[in-house]
């Protein structure tokens, strides 16, 4: 089921290929939704879900598509699927749906999709085309959850809206940074993980 | 005397980049010179001005709960507001097909200058963002969306020409190897963001 070249189609994405350390691609909803880590999550699984179905759907007409009007059949298979998440969201999850505001909306112009959709499932078979868009909502959710998990335990003590700086410590004349909840610190943060990561990887910095 | 507070709040206050990071990713991509990304710049201010409005008179007029009364009573039920996203987007994209046709004919130089980023704008985030966010708003006509258009616009303008300035110095300075390229971009865009959030507060 999952032979080599598969696995690397799935791994590859947390690391040399990463979506938005690597390739700079959904850099705004990396940065607009990781206040606090649980739109995070949500925000991750949405992508996650609607990239690995339009992955699919797109693969398997790939052959029908004519060329030049290849772009608007992509939007648009793409925002049905971002309706239904959208709508799924307001039914049962509304407190983060309110939240994520227009970032849910905008998962259909994050450039993870469109890129994804070109540059693999135009060419591919559909089950390759499905791992390939679990393994690069993975990657994003991983940079998304790494981003939120600082920026809500930093920021505002907490995690998932537990607290979770023990007392004394804030007796102690610890205070939370406020900072790090304003958008431009988003940026910094990201900055710092992409930063660790090519120190660690020293293939992937820049000359 | 609304309009010039709502253009200058969307201008500086509700930057389209440093208070929300729409457009990003060609923001990133497209910020190596001046130049270009003063091209991309005008080329996303036209687009909202022209976009905005339309999405307005469509969202007003087709998609609002109770907005097809104008059709007669059997209509004032009709609640097509969860088509938005798919109408927006399709809007978007064709106003950047037609858009580009007539720029192509009509002023040449204009079209060679802004080049292939005129179809690269129908996935630029800041033209479905200000759409999403309009419809937010509650803009009280087509008029002022399209101010509202004007105002986010060029805010994207004046943050990515900014941060190409500084990223043609940056090419003479010693910058930790790990952070060349797209970190030290990323922190600078961070410390440009906060500078602009010394206009939070701004009144007319």
């Amino acid at each position: 089921m999952l032979s080599k070249k598969n696995k690397e189609i799935i791994f590859n994405p947390f690391s040399k290929e990463n979506p938005v350390l690597v390739q700079v691609l959904g850099i705004c909803s990396t940065l607009a939704v990781t206040v606090s880590l649980e739109p995070a999550i949500v925000m991750s699984v949405s992508v996650i879900a609607v990239l690995a179905f339009s992955n699919v759907i797109i693969s398997l007409i790939r052959n029908t598509i004519p060329p030049t009007i290849r772009i608007i059949v992509q939007l648009v298979v793409v925002a049905a699927l971002v309706i239904m998440v959208q709508q799924f969201l307001l039914a049962y999850n509304y407190d983060v749906s309110k939240q994520l505001s227009v970032f849910i909306g905008l998962i259909i112009t994050n450039c993870i999709l469109m890129g994804r959709l070109e540059a693999f499932a135009m060419h591919n078979k559909p089950w390759p085309s499905f791992l390939d868009g679990i393994g690069n909502g993975l990657g994003y959710a991983m940079v998304l959850v790494i981003v939120g998990f600082f920026r809500e335990l930093l920021g505002s003590g907490s995690l998932l809206g537990h607290k979770v700086i023990p007392q004394w410590l804030y007796d102690a004349g610890y205070t939370d940074n406020g900072l790090m909840i304003l958008p431009p610190m988003a940026l910094i943060v990201v900055a710092c993980v992409i930063w660790v990561q090519r120190s660690r990887d020293k293939e992937l910095q820049e000359k | 005397m609304e309009e010039l507070n709502l253009f200058v709040k969307s201008i500086f206050v509700d930057n389209m980049i440093f208070a929300y990071f729409l457009g990003m990713c060609s923001y990133l991509a497209v910020s190596k010179n001046v130049k270009t990304a003063f091209g991309l710049g005008v080329a996303v201010t036209f687009m909202l001005v022209v976009t905005l409005p339309l999405n307005y008179l469509l969202d007003t007029y087709i998609l609002q709960p109770g907005a097809l009364s104008w059709l007669g009573d059997d209509f004032k039920e009709v609640d097509l507001s969860f088509l938005g996203l798919i109408m927006f987007i399709a809007v978007i994209a064709s106003a950047t097909q037609l858009v580009e046709m007539a720029v192509e004919k009509f002023s040449p130089s204009l079209y060679n200058s802004l080049g292939i980023f005129l179809p690269l704008i129908a996935v630029n985030c800041a033209i479905l963002g200000g759409a999403l966010f309009m419809q937010q708003k509650d803009l009280g006509s087509a008029f002022t969306a399209c101010v509202y258009g004007a105002g986010s616009g060029i805010g994207w303008l004046l943050a990515i020409v900014g941060l190409a300035a500084i990223r043609e110095k940056l090419a003479y300075s010693e910058v930790p190897k790990p952070l060349r390229g797209i970190g030290i971009t990323f922190i600078i865009t961070g410390l440009m963001g906060i500078a602009f959030m010394s206009f939070l507060g701004i009144k007319l």
